[in-house]
Protein backbone atom coordinates (compact mmCIF):
# COMPACT_ATOMS: atom_id res chain seq x y z
CA UNK A 1 0.00 0.00 0.00
CA UNK A 2 1.43 3.27 -1.14
CA UNK A 3 1.85 6.37 1.59
CA UNK A 4 -0.56 8.37 0.10
CA UNK A 5 -3.61 5.92 -0.54
CA UNK A 6 -5.98 7.45 1.25
CA UNK A 7 -6.59 3.67 2.86
CA UNK A 8 -3.17 3.10 4.46
CA UNK A 9 -4.14 3.09 8.01
CA UNK A 10 -2.75 5.80 9.71
CA UNK A 11 -0.42 5.34 12.73
CA UNK A 12 -1.93 5.77 16.09
CA UNK A 13 -1.23 9.23 17.39
CA UNK A 14 -2.41 10.24 13.50
CA UNK A 15 -2.70 14.13 13.01
CA UNK A 16 -6.32 15.41 14.31
CA UNK A 17 -7.12 16.07 10.54
CA UNK A 18 -6.78 12.36 9.67
CA UNK A 19 -10.75 10.76 9.49
CA UNK A 20 -11.57 8.93 11.69
CA UNK A 21 -13.39 6.60 9.53
CA UNK A 22 -13.32 5.93 6.24
CA UNK A 23 -15.48 3.60 4.22
CA UNK A 24 -15.31 2.71 0.34
CA UNK A 25 -17.16 1.15 -2.23
CA UNK A 26 -19.31 -0.56 0.42
CA UNK A 27 -21.99 -3.04 -1.83
CA UNK A 28 -24.72 -4.76 -0.08
CA UNK A 29 -27.61 -6.99 -1.12
CA UNK A 30 -30.26 -8.72 0.39
CA UNK A 31 -31.15 -11.86 -1.86
CA UNK A 32 -31.95 -9.85 -5.55
CA UNK A 33 -32.56 -6.47 -4.04
CA UNK A 34 -29.17 -4.44 -4.26
CA UNK A 35 -29.53 -2.51 -1.35
CA UNK A 36 -25.69 -0.33 -1.10
CA UNK A 37 -24.39 0.31 -5.05
CA UNK A 38 -20.71 1.14 -3.76
CA UNK A 39 -20.82 3.80 -0.50
CA UNK A 40 -18.33 5.82 0.31
CA UNK A 41 -18.24 7.76 3.66
CA UNK A 42 -15.35 9.72 5.23
CA UNK A 43 -16.08 10.72 8.93
CA UNK A 44 -13.48 13.49 10.34
CA UNK A 45 -13.05 13.40 14.00
CA UNK A 46 -14.87 15.45 16.11
CA UNK A 47 -17.84 15.68 13.05
CA UNK A 48 -21.34 14.67 13.20
CA UNK A 49 -22.18 13.04 10.27
CA UNK A 50 -25.96 12.50 9.33
CA UNK A 51 -27.41 9.70 7.21
CA UNK A 52 -30.84 10.75 6.05
CA UNK A 53 -33.03 9.58 2.95
CA UNK A 54 -36.36 7.77 2.40
CA UNK A 55 -36.98 4.03 3.38
CA UNK A 56 -35.28 2.01 2.38
CA UNK A 57 -32.64 3.91 1.01
CA UNK A 58 -30.14 1.99 2.88
CA UNK A 59 -28.95 4.41 5.24
CA UNK A 60 -29.09 1.95 8.58
CA UNK A 61 -27.70 -0.75 6.20
CA UNK A 62 -24.63 1.58 5.71
CA UNK A 63 -24.19 2.54 9.47
CA UNK A 64 -24.45 -1.32 10.35
CA UNK A 65 -21.67 -2.11 7.70
CA UNK A 66 -19.52 0.26 9.71
CA UNK A 67 -19.31 -1.91 13.00
CA UNK A 68 -20.04 -5.74 10.97
CA UNK A 69 -23.41 -6.27 11.69
CA UNK A 70 -24.12 -6.22 8.30
CA UNK A 71 -21.58 -7.89 6.76
CA UNK A 72 -20.67 -6.01 2.97
CA UNK A 73 -20.10 -8.54 -0.42
CA UNK A 74 -17.50 -5.66 -1.52
CA UNK A 75 -15.68 -2.49 0.26
CA UNK A 76 -13.88 -1.66 2.68
CA UNK A 77 -13.97 0.11 6.33
CA UNK A 78 -11.01 1.65 8.20
CA UNK A 79 -10.59 3.63 11.26
CA UNK A 80 -7.56 5.55 11.96
CA UNK A 81 -4.84 3.70 13.41
CA UNK A 82 -6.41 0.44 12.45
CA UNK A 83 -6.83 -2.64 10.48
CA UNK A 84 -8.51 -2.08 6.90
CA UNK A 85 -11.11 -4.33 6.95
CA UNK A 86 -12.11 -5.51 3.16
CA UNK A 87 -15.28 -7.19 2.70
CA UNK A 88 -14.26 -8.59 -0.32
CA UNK A 89 -13.06 -11.60 2.28
CA UNK A 90 -15.06 -12.71 5.14
CA UNK A 91 -13.98 -10.87 8.02
CA UNK A 92 -12.36 -12.58 10.71
CA UNK A 93 -13.28 -12.22 14.25
CA UNK A 94 -10.26 -9.97 15.32
CA UNK A 95 -11.08 -7.77 12.41
CA UNK A 96 -14.79 -7.27 13.08
CA UNK A 97 -13.21 -7.03 17.09
CA UNK A 98 -11.21 -4.14 15.46
CA UNK A 99 -14.71 -2.57 13.99
CA UNK A 100 -16.61 -2.90 17.13
CA UNK A 101 -14.11 -2.05 19.72
CA UNK A 102 -13.74 1.41 18.56
CA UNK A 103 -17.43 1.77 17.88
CA UNK A 104 -20.83 1.95 19.85
CA UNK A 105 -24.52 1.27 18.87
CA UNK A 106 -27.44 2.94 20.32
CA UNK A 107 -30.52 1.12 18.55
CA UNK A 108 -34.03 2.54 17.05
CA UNK A 109 -35.36 -0.47 19.54
CA UNK A 110 -33.18 0.47 22.13
CA UNK A 111 -32.23 -3.50 22.63
CA UNK A 112 -31.51 -3.00 26.29
CA UNK A 113 -30.69 -6.04 28.32
CA UNK A 114 -34.02 -6.52 29.91
CA UNK A 115 -32.85 -8.93 32.62
CA UNK A 116 -30.27 -6.62 33.89
CA UNK A 117 -30.93 -3.37 35.68
CA UNK A 118 -29.94 0.23 34.25
CA UNK A 119 -26.34 0.11 35.97
CA UNK A 120 -25.83 -3.43 34.96
CA UNK A 121 -26.56 -2.51 31.42
CA UNK A 122 -24.28 0.22 31.59
CA UNK A 123 -21.29 -1.71 33.15
CA UNK A 124 -21.41 -5.41 31.45
CA UNK A 125 -19.30 -4.28 28.35
CA UNK A 126 -16.81 -2.19 30.73
CA UNK A 127 -16.40 -5.17 33.10
CA UNK A 128 -17.24 -7.96 30.52
CA UNK A 129 -15.44 -7.40 27.67
CA UNK A 130 -12.82 -4.08 28.65
CA UNK A 131 -12.03 -6.08 31.93
CA UNK A 132 -12.19 -2.77 33.62
CA UNK A 133 -11.98 -2.74 36.75
CA UNK A 134 -16.22 -3.08 38.74
CA UNK A 135 -15.92 -0.40 41.11
CA UNK A 136 -14.34 2.01 38.88
CA UNK A 137 -16.83 0.94 35.46
CA UNK A 138 -19.71 1.84 38.53
CA UNK A 139 -18.40 4.93 39.14
CA UNK A 140 -18.09 6.10 35.58
CA UNK A 141 -21.81 4.44 34.89
CA UNK A 142 -23.61 6.28 37.61
CA UNK A 143 -21.78 9.41 36.64
CA UNK A 144 -22.85 8.98 33.21
CA UNK A 145 -26.45 8.14 34.28
CA UNK A 146 -26.45 11.08 36.40
CA UNK A 147 -25.63 13.21 33.40
CA UNK A 148 -28.74 11.98 31.32
CA UNK A 149 -30.93 13.05 34.25
CA UNK A 150 -31.30 8.79 35.14
CA UNK A 151 -29.06 8.71 38.08
CA UNK A 152 -31.86 7.57 40.20
CA UNK A 153 -32.97 4.82 37.94
CA UNK A 154 -29.63 2.60 38.22
CA UNK A 155 -31.14 -0.05 39.98
CA UNK A 156 -34.43 -0.09 37.97
CA UNK A 157 -34.80 -2.93 35.29
CA UNK A 158 -35.41 -1.13 31.62
CA UNK A 159 -38.96 -2.59 31.97
CA UNK A 160 -39.43 0.00 34.32
CA UNK A 161 -38.06 3.65 32.34
CA UNK A 162 -40.16 5.14 29.57
CA UNK A 163 -39.20 4.87 26.08
CA UNK A 164 -36.88 7.70 26.08
CA UNK A 165 -35.82 6.84 29.79
CA UNK A 166 -34.77 3.38 28.04
CA UNK A 167 -32.74 5.19 25.00
CA UNK A 168 -31.22 7.41 27.01
CA UNK A 169 -29.45 4.63 29.12
CA UNK A 170 -28.82 2.85 25.49
CA UNK A 171 -27.12 6.16 25.01
CA UNK A 172 -24.85 5.61 28.46
CA UNK A 173 -24.17 2.31 27.97
CA UNK A 174 -22.64 3.33 24.32
CA UNK A 175 -20.40 5.87 26.40
CA UNK A 176 -19.41 3.69 28.56
CA UNK A 177 -17.13 1.87 26.30
CA UNK A 178 -15.44 5.06 25.55
CA UNK A 179 -15.68 4.40 22.11
CA UNK A 180 -14.31 6.47 19.39
CA UNK A 181 -17.32 6.37 17.63
CA UNK A 182 -20.51 6.49 18.20
CA UNK A 183 -23.14 5.09 15.91
CA UNK A 184 -26.86 6.39 15.91
CA UNK A 185 -29.92 4.26 14.50
CA UNK A 186 -32.59 6.00 14.32
CA UNK A 187 -32.27 6.81 17.76
CA UNK A 188 -35.70 8.73 18.23
CA UNK A 189 -37.61 6.63 16.02
CA UNK A 190 -39.41 4.27 17.84
CA UNK A 191 -40.45 7.05 21.07
CA UNK A 192 -43.26 8.97 21.52
CA UNK A 193 -43.50 12.59 20.05
CA UNK A 194 -43.28 13.76 23.77
CA UNK A 195 -40.08 11.86 24.61
CA UNK A 196 -38.05 12.66 21.59
CA UNK A 197 -36.79 16.19 22.87
CA UNK A 198 -35.00 14.87 25.61
CA UNK A 199 -33.07 12.02 23.64
CA UNK A 200 -32.21 14.56 20.96
CA UNK A 201 -30.63 17.07 24.14
CA UNK A 202 -28.52 14.10 25.51
CA UNK A 203 -27.14 13.77 21.32
CA UNK A 204 -26.88 17.30 20.82
CA UNK A 205 -24.81 17.62 24.24
CA UNK A 206 -22.27 14.87 22.79
CA UNK A 207 -22.05 16.71 19.43
CA UNK A 208 -20.88 19.89 21.24
CA UNK A 209 -18.44 17.95 23.43
CA UNK A 210 -17.02 16.67 20.36
CA UNK A 211 -17.86 13.06 20.34
CA UNK A 212 -17.06 11.80 16.61
CA UNK A 213 -20.98 10.24 15.46
CA UNK A 214 -22.73 9.02 12.53
CA UNK A 215 -26.60 9.43 12.89
CA UNK A 216 -29.37 7.89 10.97
CA UNK A 217 -32.19 10.35 11.43
CA UNK A 218 -35.54 11.41 10.36
CA UNK A 219 -35.26 14.22 12.69
CA UNK A 220 -34.19 16.75 9.54
CA UNK A 221 -34.35 20.32 12.17
CA UNK A 222 -32.00 18.23 14.40
CA UNK A 223 -29.87 17.30 11.74
CA UNK A 224 -29.55 20.83 10.33
CA UNK A 225 -28.73 22.23 13.52
CA UNK A 226 -25.90 19.20 14.75
CA UNK A 227 -24.37 17.38 11.82
CA UNK A 228 -21.15 18.92 10.05
CA UNK A 229 -21.97 16.75 7.21
CA UNK A 230 -25.31 15.78 5.46
CA UNK A 231 -25.71 12.36 3.30
CA UNK A 232 -28.51 12.02 1.66
CA UNK A 233 -29.02 8.72 0.09
CA UNK A 234 -31.78 7.27 -2.14
CA UNK A 235 -31.86 3.81 -3.71
CA UNK A 236 -28.39 2.60 -2.59
CA UNK A 237 -26.29 5.13 -3.57
CA UNK A 238 -25.25 8.95 -2.29
CA UNK A 239 -27.03 11.34 -4.03
CA UNK A 240 -25.77 14.40 -2.19
CA UNK A 241 -23.46 15.45 0.95
CA UNK A 242 -21.70 18.27 2.33
CA UNK A 243 -22.62 20.43 4.96
CA UNK A 244 -26.56 21.02 5.97
CA UNK A 245 -26.22 24.47 5.00
CA UNK A 246 -26.37 23.00 1.38
CA UNK A 247 -28.19 19.87 1.21
CA UNK A 248 -30.74 20.86 3.41
CA UNK A 249 -30.97 24.03 2.35
CA UNK A 250 -29.77 24.29 -1.02
CA UNK A 251 -29.94 21.16 -2.77
CA UNK A 252 -28.54 20.21 -5.88
CA UNK A 253 -29.81 17.17 -7.15
CA UNK A 254 -33.18 17.07 -8.41
CA UNK A 255 -33.84 13.45 -6.31
CA UNK A 256 -32.85 15.25 -2.63
CA UNK A 257 -35.16 18.40 -3.28
CA UNK A 258 -37.81 16.06 -4.30
CA UNK A 259 -37.12 14.20 -0.50
CA UNK A 260 -37.56 17.91 0.96
CA UNK A 261 -40.35 18.45 -0.34
CA UNK A 262 -41.95 16.08 0.45
CA UNK A 263 -41.12 16.41 4.03
CA UNK A 264 -42.00 19.63 4.04
CA UNK A 265 -45.30 19.42 2.25
CA UNK A 266 -47.07 17.50 5.01
CA UNK B 1 -61.01 -51.16 54.88
CA UNK B 2 -59.50 -53.85 57.41
CA UNK B 3 -56.59 -53.29 59.98
CA UNK B 4 -54.32 -55.51 58.33
CA UNK B 5 -54.69 -53.78 54.82
CA UNK B 6 -53.46 -50.07 57.42
CA UNK B 7 -50.71 -51.97 58.83
CA UNK B 8 -49.65 -53.15 55.72
CA UNK B 9 -49.93 -49.78 54.33
CA UNK B 10 -48.44 -47.87 56.83
CA UNK B 11 -45.23 -50.55 56.91
CA UNK B 12 -44.76 -50.81 53.44
CA UNK B 13 -44.84 -46.23 53.04
CA UNK B 14 -40.99 -46.11 54.56
CA UNK B 15 -39.46 -48.66 51.83
CA UNK B 16 -41.23 -46.99 49.19
CA UNK B 17 -40.78 -43.36 50.63
CA UNK B 18 -36.75 -45.16 51.18
CA UNK B 19 -37.14 -46.22 47.21
CA UNK B 20 -38.04 -42.70 46.02
CA UNK B 21 -35.37 -41.06 48.12
CA UNK B 22 -32.90 -43.29 47.07
CA UNK B 23 -33.62 -44.17 43.73
CA UNK B 24 -36.17 -42.24 42.01
CA UNK B 25 -35.33 -38.86 43.26
CA UNK B 26 -31.53 -38.78 42.36
CA UNK B 27 -32.24 -40.50 39.57
CA UNK B 28 -34.14 -37.86 38.27
CA UNK B 29 -32.29 -34.99 39.19
CA UNK B 30 -29.14 -36.25 37.70
CA UNK B 31 -30.23 -37.52 34.42
CA UNK B 32 -32.16 -33.86 34.44
CA UNK B 33 -28.79 -32.08 35.23
CA UNK B 34 -26.64 -34.23 32.40
CA UNK B 35 -29.46 -34.05 29.96
CA UNK B 36 -29.71 -30.49 30.23
CA UNK B 37 -25.85 -30.25 29.36
CA UNK B 38 -26.68 -32.89 26.26
CA UNK B 39 -29.75 -30.87 25.34
CA UNK B 40 -27.73 -27.63 25.12
CA UNK B 41 -25.04 -28.62 23.26
CA UNK B 42 -27.77 -30.57 21.17
CA UNK B 43 -29.78 -27.56 20.51
CA UNK B 44 -26.64 -25.30 19.40
CA UNK B 45 -25.49 -28.18 17.12
CA UNK B 46 -29.59 -27.99 15.87
CA UNK B 47 -28.89 -24.06 15.36
CA UNK B 48 -25.68 -24.25 13.56
CA UNK B 49 -25.10 -23.09 10.00
CA UNK B 50 -23.15 -25.85 9.25
CA UNK B 51 -24.94 -28.57 7.84
CA UNK B 52 -23.34 -31.78 9.10
CA UNK B 53 -23.20 -30.29 12.60
CA UNK B 54 -27.09 -28.87 12.17
CA UNK B 55 -27.71 -32.46 10.71
CA UNK B 56 -26.19 -34.97 13.10
CA UNK B 57 -28.50 -32.77 15.97
CA UNK B 58 -31.68 -33.33 13.68
CA UNK B 59 -30.54 -36.91 13.69
CA UNK B 60 -30.00 -37.43 17.72
CA UNK B 61 -33.22 -35.75 18.38
CA UNK B 62 -35.33 -37.68 15.45
CA UNK B 63 -34.07 -41.28 17.06
CA UNK B 64 -34.59 -39.95 20.66
CA UNK B 65 -38.39 -38.98 20.38
CA UNK B 66 -39.07 -41.80 17.68
CA UNK B 67 -37.87 -44.91 19.68
CA UNK B 68 -39.87 -45.62 23.22
CA UNK B 69 -37.70 -44.90 26.66
CA UNK B 70 -38.39 -48.36 27.24
CA UNK B 71 -36.59 -49.50 24.29
CA UNK B 72 -33.81 -47.32 24.88
CA UNK B 73 -33.09 -48.79 28.24
CA UNK B 74 -33.29 -51.98 27.28
CA UNK B 75 -30.58 -51.40 24.28
CA UNK B 76 -28.31 -50.35 26.82
CA UNK B 77 -28.73 -52.25 29.98
CA UNK B 78 -29.89 -55.92 28.12
CA UNK B 79 -28.57 -54.96 24.79
CA UNK B 80 -24.84 -53.65 25.17
CA UNK B 81 -23.65 -56.74 27.06
CA UNK B 82 -24.29 -59.23 24.35
CA UNK B 83 -21.28 -56.96 21.94
CA UNK B 84 -19.52 -56.95 25.64
CA UNK B 85 -20.53 -53.98 26.77
CA UNK B 86 -21.51 -54.53 30.43
CA UNK B 87 -23.19 -51.55 32.15
CA UNK B 88 -24.45 -51.70 35.77
CA UNK B 89 -28.38 -50.79 36.12
CA UNK B 90 -27.36 -47.64 37.71
CA UNK B 91 -25.34 -46.25 35.34
CA UNK B 92 -27.34 -47.48 32.44
CA UNK B 93 -30.50 -45.71 33.91
CA UNK B 94 -28.66 -42.47 33.88
CA UNK B 95 -27.47 -42.77 30.62
CA UNK B 96 -30.90 -43.43 28.84
CA UNK B 97 -32.76 -40.90 31.12
CA UNK B 98 -29.89 -38.24 30.31
CA UNK B 99 -29.60 -38.82 26.58
CA UNK B 100 -33.94 -38.99 25.97
CA UNK B 101 -33.83 -35.40 28.37
CA UNK B 102 -31.13 -34.31 25.99
CA UNK B 103 -33.34 -35.41 23.01
CA UNK B 104 -36.59 -33.39 24.15
CA UNK B 105 -35.31 -30.79 25.85
CA UNK B 106 -32.89 -29.92 23.05
CA UNK B 107 -35.95 -28.36 21.31
CA UNK B 108 -37.44 -25.95 24.22
CA UNK B 109 -34.25 -24.95 24.25
CA UNK B 110 -33.67 -23.99 21.30
CA UNK B 111 -36.53 -22.77 20.92
CA UNK B 112 -36.12 -20.57 23.82
CA UNK B 113 -33.07 -19.47 22.09
CA UNK B 114 -34.80 -17.94 18.68
CA UNK B 115 -37.48 -16.29 20.71
CA UNK B 116 -34.97 -13.57 22.15
CA UNK B 117 -35.30 -10.84 19.44
CA UNK B 118 -32.08 -10.41 17.71
CA UNK B 119 -31.31 -7.00 18.80
CA UNK B 120 -30.47 -8.64 22.01
CA UNK B 121 -27.65 -10.96 19.81
CA UNK B 122 -26.78 -7.47 18.20
CA UNK B 123 -26.40 -5.31 21.44
CA UNK B 124 -24.10 -7.93 22.80
CA UNK B 125 -21.64 -7.60 19.77
CA UNK B 126 -21.74 -3.58 19.84
CA UNK B 127 -20.63 -3.73 23.16
CA UNK B 128 -17.67 -5.75 22.35
CA UNK B 129 -18.81 -9.11 23.00
CA UNK B 130 -18.01 -12.70 21.32
CA UNK B 131 -20.70 -15.40 20.10
CA UNK B 132 -20.09 -16.84 23.11
CA UNK B 133 -20.25 -14.39 25.59
CA UNK B 134 -23.10 -13.06 23.99
CA UNK B 135 -24.99 -16.36 24.13
CA UNK B 136 -24.11 -17.23 27.98
CA UNK B 137 -24.53 -13.47 29.18
CA UNK B 138 -26.97 -12.27 27.34
CA UNK B 139 -29.49 -15.08 25.45
CA UNK B 140 -29.32 -18.09 27.78
CA UNK B 141 -30.64 -16.11 31.25
CA UNK B 142 -33.51 -14.64 28.84
CA UNK B 143 -34.32 -18.15 27.16
CA UNK B 144 -34.10 -19.83 30.77
CA UNK B 145 -37.28 -17.53 31.34
CA UNK B 146 -38.83 -19.10 28.63
CA UNK B 147 -38.11 -22.31 28.73
CA UNK B 148 -38.78 -23.05 32.26
CA UNK B 149 -42.63 -24.19 31.89
CA UNK B 150 -41.93 -26.63 29.24
CA UNK B 151 -38.52 -27.91 30.97
CA UNK B 152 -41.00 -28.21 34.11
CA UNK B 153 -43.04 -30.61 31.95
CA UNK B 154 -40.07 -32.58 30.78
CA UNK B 155 -38.93 -32.67 34.21
CA UNK B 156 -41.87 -33.77 35.61
CA UNK B 157 -42.49 -36.67 32.48
CA UNK B 158 -39.21 -37.60 33.93
CA UNK B 159 -39.65 -38.37 37.35
CA UNK B 160 -42.42 -40.64 36.75
CA UNK B 161 -40.85 -42.36 33.71
CA UNK B 162 -38.10 -43.14 36.06
CA UNK B 163 -40.46 -46.09 37.63
CA UNK B 164 -39.04 -47.90 33.84
CA UNK B 165 -36.02 -48.44 36.29
CA UNK B 166 -37.67 -51.11 38.52
CA UNK B 167 -37.75 -53.05 35.11
CA UNK B 168 -33.30 -53.39 34.44
CA UNK B 169 -32.96 -53.64 38.58
CA UNK B 170 -32.64 -50.14 39.81
CA UNK B 171 -34.26 -50.13 43.06
CA UNK B 172 -36.61 -47.08 43.31
CA UNK B 173 -39.88 -45.77 44.32
CA UNK B 174 -41.99 -48.43 42.10
CA UNK B 175 -39.85 -51.23 42.27
CA UNK B 176 -40.17 -51.15 46.23
CA UNK B 177 -44.19 -51.35 45.88
CA UNK B 178 -43.78 -54.42 43.15
CA UNK B 179 -42.11 -56.20 45.67
CA UNK B 180 -44.16 -55.61 48.50
CA UNK B 181 -47.14 -55.74 46.51
CA UNK B 182 -46.04 -59.33 45.20
CA UNK B 183 -45.08 -60.41 48.78
CA UNK B 184 -48.80 -59.30 50.22
CA UNK B 185 -51.03 -60.29 46.97
CA UNK B 186 -52.16 -56.43 48.00
CA UNK B 187 -51.50 -55.10 44.49
CA UNK B 188 -54.23 -52.35 44.26
CA UNK B 189 -53.23 -50.64 47.36
CA UNK B 190 -49.60 -50.68 47.10
CA UNK B 191 -49.68 -49.87 43.63
CA UNK B 192 -52.22 -46.83 44.40
CA UNK B 193 -49.35 -45.93 47.50
CA UNK B 194 -47.02 -45.68 44.90
CA UNK B 195 -48.78 -43.33 42.60
CA UNK B 196 -49.74 -41.25 45.76
CA UNK B 197 -46.12 -41.17 46.48
CA UNK B 198 -44.98 -40.15 42.84
CA UNK B 199 -47.95 -37.48 42.73
CA UNK B 200 -46.92 -35.81 45.86
CA UNK B 201 -43.29 -35.51 44.53
CA UNK B 202 -44.85 -33.89 41.57
CA UNK B 203 -47.17 -31.16 43.35
CA UNK B 204 -43.76 -30.49 45.39
CA UNK B 205 -42.04 -29.84 41.79
CA UNK B 206 -45.24 -28.06 40.45
CA UNK B 207 -44.67 -25.18 43.31
CA UNK B 208 -40.99 -25.07 42.49
CA UNK B 209 -41.51 -24.36 38.89
CA UNK B 210 -44.11 -21.05 40.29
CA UNK B 211 -41.60 -20.23 42.26
CA UNK B 212 -38.55 -20.32 39.86
CA UNK B 213 -40.94 -18.79 37.04
CA UNK B 214 -41.85 -15.61 39.77
CA UNK B 215 -38.42 -15.38 40.32
CA UNK B 216 -37.22 -14.99 36.60
CA UNK B 217 -40.18 -12.33 36.05
CA UNK B 218 -38.99 -9.90 38.26
CA UNK B 219 -37.64 -8.19 35.40
CA UNK B 220 -40.16 -8.31 33.29
CA UNK B 221 -43.82 -6.05 32.59
CA UNK B 222 -47.05 -7.31 34.26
Amino acid sequence: MSPTDPLAPAPLDAPIEAPLLVARGIRKSFGEVEVLKSIDLTVPRGDVVALIGPSGSGKTTVLRSLNGLEVPEAGTVAFAGGDVVDFAERPTKRQLASLRDRSAMVFQQFNLFPHRTVLENVIEGPVQVQKRPKAEAIADARALLERVGLGAKADAYPFELSGGQQQRVGIVRALALKPQLLLFDEPTSALDPELVGDVLDVIRELATEGWTMVLVTHELTFATHVADTIVFMDGGVVVESGPPSEVLQNPREPRTKQFLHRLLDR
Amino acid sequence: MNESLWDLLLRSFLPIVGGAVTGTIPLALLSFALGLVIALGIALMRLSRIFVVSGIARVYISIIRGTPLLVQLFVIFYGLPSIGILVDPWPSAIIAFSLNVGGYAAEVIRAAILSVPKGQWEAGYTIGMSRGQTLVRVILPQAARVSVPPLSNTFISLVKDTSLASLILVTELFRQAQEIAAFSQEFMALYIEAAVVYWVICLVLSSAQSVLEKRLDRYVAH
